[in-house]
């Protein structure tokens, strides 16, 4: 009877994420952060149809040459088209950022906030399940994964959503315990709404603001995790590229080559940056307090 | 020459949605020995000005555009910072309205106490700590403060509300101050503690001879302590008079307003109770509450007993007024019948049904039946939804509407309440107070219920918008035929709404009466007590009691 009229009320349009999209749309920061965003992420996709060379093309004669015409970023000392390598890597990069911080965001959001709205033994419980994850050592735990299940794409998303939902959770739970306490969540209960609505409808939307920002931070940070992991093996392994890779090689010939680092570097902080000023718009938009102008 | 003067004071605030001219020529002066009191409504002005004196408002956005505030001979609006700290220190204290956030947690009452002595910007005025320590103690006997001498080395939670503000008058008066500034220093308190704070301001200030400027909104309150009056309203000074004049011969419509907004006097309505149906039966409810602050571990189970075997009936149709003080139980009571707060023992029965052995589950349709609405306007509406979505949600949740009525449906609640139907897409932020308490009535009455249970639906509301908002509540209880259980600490609303009343302390009921009999003669002397404390907007009746206590 409820749950589902109450959604069609959210699709006329005087939902929150209606007025936050109006919003952010006057917001010319977060419009050009999305705009970049975009524009990687569609560069992501058709890379293999518009990069220049093959990713795995290499011209020893034209190993670790400076940017130009020909190679328009310089090749590394292999002598491949850093554009190329940088457009590959990107996908990679971008997928691990976006999908396990969604997944990240996804379970400790929903976890955090049952957690802090339940409250007592349900929480206690709960979070010392998250305590243990965060004490169990995050390079063991890694291990031990690709040891039972194998080395693939997969399993790298799940390991770093795995380890930074624990951070998203405590955020949430607690915004919750103070939010649970308020007066407009014990109307809500009085007019005896079902706690699950009340959590999606009335506690949820109240934790956005930190939560968004702490996503946009999530993103570059899970981004150099796998480059992390993939420098030690366990993630993605040469010839294919991430960022975080083409860095980690870059510091190495820093001073000979410094177009390797550079290059890869502007990549992630162009993509740092967007999302930062998208985050804040979001955060902005999604906050009727702020003036709606 | 009077000690201070302000002329043609301006303080302009330059925010993002334009020029606020939140004071705006006001003059006003005070002397020596002398009790001013600035009244006015929230966003009138009055606190602005004065934080404008001790140079404490936010700069910016607050400017300074024009006027002098001569105290003593020097101007306080142009003098260097370090003459203001001066002063500050010396010769011009304030006490702030909410006494449990104006002191430091982390550091005993003592050592706040002597900060001002100890750390006096003028050298040749520091004492030593054995000396403050012996002058505080001496202060904090004089405020009232029982056994001083070990209370000074208390952190402040271990002082009640009311202790806390005399503290905050002993601060203020420890270097001797010739002007104390109190910012609504009862605001927060109960109407006995109110009663005692108010009689201590007054006599110390006899006795040491300072000028007082006491800032509220509440013309009552200062009709006993205030010699003379300024009452202002959106920045500007409406009327200037001595407390007789402002009283009794009152010029300005708008002071007459104020004047006529406070409850006074018994309830016009005809009581609509129907004696032989009881719709509520409270009987012997318990409500505890684990305390956690004392509890260690091994220790037995400490609780606290917010209400304490309570029997009561409400009849349908009728409007049954919950009084206590701060702590005495009554919106835990009130949280009990709803459901909303877990019972220890005992039962509520709507209707013959018993509600406290129902799961969540079977509780749903009952709760349709009995809604809340709560004190604070700002805390009791969700600000991510729109009004619209506040007011649809319990109509569509109940399926009292669907998706094809649901906008008019929402428009006649909004009628019901008093408020524009364009303003259904604002969300509550952009509401003021009053507004937003209609907001939160009009979601309460949304889904018809027969019983309402508000608490302290007016307390945090200014004079003229109490009125306003008691007026509707009374038109709506008539128009859908409500029952009432009316919670306030505030004894006149109690007695200018309700039929029968219930006087609550520590947890148990004291006594319970028809109001106008209770009123004319109270049996219980905590009630007696209780009345006596009720601040009349009549200055001579109101001295006399003070010169009594």
């Amino acid at each position: 009877m409820d749950s589902n009229s109450l959604d069609t009320m959210a699709e006329k349009g005087t939902s929150l994420w209606e007025d936050a999209w109006i919003k952010l749309r006057k917001n010319r920061l977060a419009l050009m952060g999305l705009g970049l965003l975009i524009f990687l992420c569609l560069v992501s996709l058709l890379t293999p149809w518009i990069a220049p060379y093959g990713y795995e093309e290499q011209d020893l004669l034209m190993g670790a040459t400076p940017p130009s015409a020909e190679h328009w970023l310089g090749t590394d000392v292999f002598g491949r088209d850093m554009l190329t390598r940088i457009m590959w890597g990107g996908r990679v990069s971008l997928m691990v950022g976006f999908i396990a911080t969604a997944v990240a965001l996804a379970i400790g959001v929903i976890y955090g906030a049952v957690a802090g709205y339940v409250g007592g033994r349900v929480d206690a419980v709960m979070m010392r399940l998250v305590d243990i994850l965060y004490a169990l050592p995050f390079m063991i735990f890694i291990i031990l994964l690709m040891v039972v299940f194998g080395r693939n794409l997969l399993l790298l998303f799940f390991a770093i959503g795995a380890v930074e939902w624990l951070t998203m959770a405590r955020i949430v739970r607690g915004q919750v315990m103070s939010l649970r306490k308020q007066e407009f969540v014990e109307a809500a209960h009085s007019l005896g709404l079902s706690q699950w609505i009340i959590i999606r409808r009335h506690i949820i939307p109240n934790t956005l603001g930190p939560v968004i920002v702490y996503t946009t931070l999530t993103i570059p940070s899970v981004m150099l995790l796998e480059a992390f992991l993939s420098f030690l093996g366990l993630g993605i392994q040469p010839p294919q590229s991430s960022w975080g890779l083409l860095i980690n090689y870059g510091v190495e010939t820093m001073e000979e080559y410094p177009w390797l680092l550079i290059f890869p570097g502007i990549a992630l902080s162009l993509t740092l940056f967007a999302l930062n000023f998208l985050g804040d718009g979001l955060r902005d938009a999604l906050d009727p307090r702020t003036s709606k102008d | 020459m009077a000690l201070l003067e302000v002329n043609g004071l301006k303080v302009h605030f330059h925010t993002r949605d334009g020029l606020v001219k939140a004071v705006d020529d006001v003059s006003f002066s005070v002397d020596c020995g002398e009790t001013l009191a600035i009244v006015g409504e929230s966003g009138s002005g009055k606190s602005v000005t004065c934080y404008s004196l001790l140079d404490l408002l936010p700069k910016p956005p607050a400017k300074i555009e024009g006027g002098t505030a001569v105290f003593d001979g020097i101007d306080l609006l142009t003098c260097d910072a370090a003459q203001m700290r001066r002063f500050r220190s010396n010769d011009i204290a304030m006490i702030f309205q909410d006494p449990m956030t104006s002191l430091n947690p982390f550091i005993t009452v003592g050592e706040q106490l002597i900060e001002p002595l100890i750390y006096n910007p003028d050298k040749s005025r520091r004492q030593t700590r054995p000396d403050a320590r012996m002058r505080a103690i001496e202060l904090l006997d004089e405020v009232g403060i029982i056994d001083p001498e070990k209370r000074f080395d208390c952190y402040p939670h271990e002082f009640s509300g009311g202790m806390r503000q005399r503290v905050m008058i002993a601060m203020a008066l420890i270097n001797e101050p010739r002007l104390l500034i109190c910012d609504e220093p009862t605001t927060a308190l109960d109407v006995t503690i109110q009663a005692q704070i108010l009689a201590l301001i007054k006599t110390l200030q006899q006795k040491r001879n300072v000028a007082v400027i006491f800032i509220s909104h509440d013309l009552g309150v200062v009709a006993g302590i205030a010699d003379k009056v300024v009452v202002m309203c959106e920045g500007t000074v409406r009327e200037t008079n001595d407390a007789d004049g402002i009283f009794y011969r009152t010029q300005d419509d708008y002071t007459k307003k104020l004047l006529a907004a406070i409850p006074e006097g018994p309830k016009v309505m005809q009581s609509r109770a129907q004696a032989d149906s009881t719709m509520i039966q409270v009987s012997n409810l318990k409500t505890y509450f684990r305390d956690h602050s004392k509890a260690s571990i091994g220790a037995a189970k400490n609780y606290i007993k917010a209400v304490d075997g309570v029997s009561l009936q409400i009849q349908r149709g009728e409007i049954l007024g919950l009084v206590g003080e701060s702590g005495s139980g009554k919106s835990t009571l009130g949280r009990s019948i709803l459901q909303l707060a877990p019972i220890t023992e005992g039962s509520v029965s709507f209707d013959g049904t018993e509600l406290n052995t129902l799961t969540p589950k079977q509780l749903v349709p009952w709760r349709r039946k009995m809604q809340m609405i709560f004190q604070d306007p700002y805390a009791s509406l969700n600000p991510r939804m729109t009004v619209y979505e506040t007011l649809a949600e319990p109509l569509l949740y109940h399926g009292l509407a669907h998706s094809k009525n649901i906008d008019q449906q929402v428009q006649l609640l909004m009628d019901d309440v008093g408020l524009a139907r364009a303003s259904l897409r604002k969300y509550p932020h952009e509401f003021s107070g009053g507004q937003r308490q209609r907001i939160a009535i009009g979601r309460a009455i949304a889904t018809k219920p027969e019983l309402i249970i508000a608490d302290e639906p007016v307390s945090a509301l200014d004079v003229t918008i109490q009125a306003q908002v008691l007026d509707l509540i009374l038109n709506l209880v008539e128009r859908h035929n409500l029952t009432m259980l009316f919670i306030s600490h505030d004894l006149s609303v109690v007695r200018y709404i309700s039929d029968r009343v219930v006087v609550m302390n520590k947890g148990v009921i004291i006594e319970c009466g028809d109001t106008e009999a209770l009123w004319a003669n109270p049996q219980q002397q905590y009630t007696q007590q209780l009345l006596k404390a009720i601040p009349l907007a009549d200055p001579k009746s109101e001295r006399l009691r003070m010169a009594d206590s």
